[in-house]
């Protein structure tokens, strides 16, 4: 990697392929936080005050209790699926070619004196 | 062979063989690294594997068995917290953390901050949330190894009565995790945790097969059977029995049980990614594809696991029985222990058997003990000698040979402080260091995580206000809640300078964490570094420059 002008990363930062996949991951990663955690508070309240719904039987000695906890290990898994897909797909390709760009110096001021630090 | 002498040989074997790998994963320890990040080198299954080593705790294993087995539901709400937790480790801190950092949580706090204040502030962080766990994990041992070996009150063992073999086990657990971080480092203590998961893994799945089998692998059965022995009936099968208690005709104390319900709930899922030993982990691998790739695996052993959970804590409330868990332990952390006694005996043959699943079981749970102690003590001493020594007092002028130095040094200074705690601190509650250390993770570390990697306008005083505030305060309010003083299971159950309400703080306690971090930023006179900041951005999230 060369040496950088000050303002380099913030060039960067600011290049519209560097704020798509800002943009990329924000779009999933904040919705997705905001789901589970307002998932897992319900179940946490749930717990705490509605005990009569919590403990109405489906069948035999299965409650909605634990249905209700099951399907929280359900939604974790699924959770972690869905981002690891997502993340190989939208994310990945376009890290790993501004990963390569950058690198290669292709973010490197033309028009500015190049600073040499050691 | 008695129970006691295949525990001791079992556990001999694993100390053996872990040893010889720490002492050849100390001939692979050249850099600085290879003692911090074990090359870095570690692929994403065995990192998971690491990872559910190094967070499945006795306080899961024989914790939360424990309070199924004489709570009930109740149990199973850890079980849930300590799972999806690891959501905000995925989708928020490990990637970004593994690529912007070097060897500590601090890295990442410190990148565009002052140096010497961030990093003072994340190193007593990372010191106060590990002693905490780590005296958790020694004083269960301790407890522990005198009912596991069957050392009871006036009885001997080697000529040692149970305080003195308490001791002794507290004095040797250390010893050992000295000897695993400093010897190998994060290489050996990576190992060491592998061969715990797997260990704890198959373990686990054999009481959970014999369980299932006991009762025709029929789930609802077994609920049913674990309700009747218990003698609270269906209520034992819902939420209630041990938190968010309704006291009748007591309005304000029912708010406060259900509030400490909500509380811990809360501490639970958002402590995980703040633990310092938890995030150092991530940096064992080579790039953040790893890293995800580590989480998730962690995710599927760790949820595995605490699916387990359900059946040792059930199977040992149907085929062991409260009454003979409380007799053997009041806080039911023999639970898991007494039930494979008991499934050994029915499904291997007689006492013989049951002797030997009871040892199996309890030499699993002093590697689980070993393996956990062994990362928290590496987290602090490389913060100790990265953060502070190398960075602070150094100023970064120094060799990486003599940074490693002071970071062996470090893991002996705190292994040795932390056995003369643990001896003092055996009376304590094991949950409660725990959830001590979880909720000052979720409320000083995981704010300024969290703000460090988001929030472009986040500054050197905003860092520091969030971890000093979040700290302070969950520190503060549980010295002045019912576990320190004025109930009779407190530490000090005969004072009482108790005002705030709650067990846990979390959920007084996160939210002032990020208020602080908050009010310290927009108070600060200097403004952010854009500059640093836009680095930050497109080092974490492309990877360029990473170490």
């Amino acid at each position: 990697m060369s040496t950088d002008a000050p303002d380099r990363y913030e060039r960067i930062a600011e290049s519209p392929e560097f704020s798509g996949l800002r943009r990329a991951l924000r779009r999933f990663v904040f919705p997705m936080t905001i789901a589970f955690f307002s998932w897992y508070a319900l179940y946490v309240i749930l717990s705490a005050y509605a005990r009569d719904f919590m403990g109405r039987i489906l069948f035999g000695n299965i409650n909605v209790a634990l249905i209700f906890g099951l399907l929280q290990f359900v939604t974790t898994f699924l959770i972690a699926w869905l981002y690891a897909r997502y993340a190989d797909r939208k994310l990945d390709p376009v890290a790993e070619d501004l990963n390569t760009r950058i690198t290669a110096g292709e973010f490197d001021a033309d028009e500015q004196p190049k600073e040499v630090v050691a | 062979m008695s129970s006691r002498t295949l525990t001791i040989v079992l556990f001999v074997v694993f100390v053996v063989i872990t040893l010889a790998i720490t002492i050849w994963a100390s001939r692979q320890t050249k850099t600085a690294a290879d003692f911090y990040a074990g090359g870095r080198s570690f692929s994403g299954f065995s990192n998971g594997l690491a990872i559910g080593g190094d967070y499945m705790s006795a306080a899961s294993f024989l914790g939360i068995a424990g309070i199924i087995a004489l709570f009930g539901y109740d149990g199973f709400l850890y079980s849930i917290g300590f799972l999806v937790a690891w959501l905000v480790a995925l989708l928020l801190v490990a990637e970004l953390l593994r690529n912007s950092g070097k060897y500590t949580m601090a890295d990442v706090l410190a990148f565009r901050m002052r140096q010497t204040p961030v990093r003072v502030a994340a190193s007593i962080s990372t010191i106060v949330v590990s002693i905490f766990y780590l005296l958790a994990q020694m004083v269960g041992a301790g407890a522990l190894v005198a009912l596991l070996l069957g050392i009871k009150p006036g009885a001997h063992f080697l000529g040692m009565d149970a305080d003195t073999a308490k001791i002794a086990t507290i004095i040797f657990i250390g010893i050992l995790m000295i000897v695993y971080v400093t010897v190998g480092g994060m290489k050996g203590t990576t190992y060491v945790q592998i061969v715990k998961a797997f260990l704890l893994m198959v373990g686990a799945a054999l009481m959970t097969v014999l369980v299932l089998a006991a009762f025709k692998f029929n789930l609802s059965d077994l609920l049913g059977e674990a309700a009747t022995k218990s003698g609270k009936g269906a209520s034992f099968l819902e939420p209630g029995l041990r938190y968010g208690k309704e006291v009748a005709g007591d309005a304000a104390q029912t708010f406060y049980n259900k509030m400490d319900l909500l509380s811990l709930g809360i501490a639970l899922v958002l402590g995980t990614a703040g633990l310092p030993h938890i995030l150092i982990r991530f940096y064992t691998v080579p790039n953040s594809k790893a890293a995800r790739k580590s989480v998730l695996w962690a995710i599927g052993i760790i949820g595995t696991f605490y699916l387990m959970t359900l059946a040792l804590g059930f199977g040992a409330a149907a085929l062991v029985g409260g009454e003979a868990i409380t007799a053997q332990d009041k806080g039911g952390n023999t639970a898991a222990p007494q039930l494979a006694q008991v499934l050994g005996e029915k499904f291997l043959g007689g006492a013989t058997g049951g002797a030997a699943m009871l040892a199996i079981i309890a030499a699993v749970a002093f590697a689980t003990i070993l393996a956990v102690v062994a990362g928290l003590t590496l987290a602090s001493s490389s913060s100790l000698a990265h953060d502070i020594y190398a960075s602070v007092i150094r100023k970064g002028q120094v060799s990486e040979g003599s940074e490693v130095r002071v970071a062996r040094i470090a893991a002996f200074a705190i292994g040795a402080v932390a056995i003369v705690l643990a001896i003092f601190a055996q009376s304590l509650n094991v949950a409660f260091l725990v959830a001590l250390a979880f909720a000052v993770a979720a409320s000083g570390n995981l704010p300024a995580i969290l703000y460090s990697l988001f929030w472009k306008r986040f500054t050197t005083a905003g860092a520091t206000a969030a971890i000093y505030g979040g700290l302070i305060t969950a520190v503060v309010l549980v010295f002045f809640s019912p576990v320190v003083s004025g109930s009779p299971t407190a530490m000090f159950p005969n004072s009482d300078w108790h005002w705030f309400p709650l067990s846990n703080p979390g959920i007084i306690s996160i939210p002032v964490g990020f208020l602080c971090g908050w009010l310290g930023t927009i108070l600060s006179r200097e403004p952010a570094d854009p500059q640093k900041y836009a680095e930050l951005e497109v080092r974490s999230l492309t990877g360029v420059g990473a170490h």
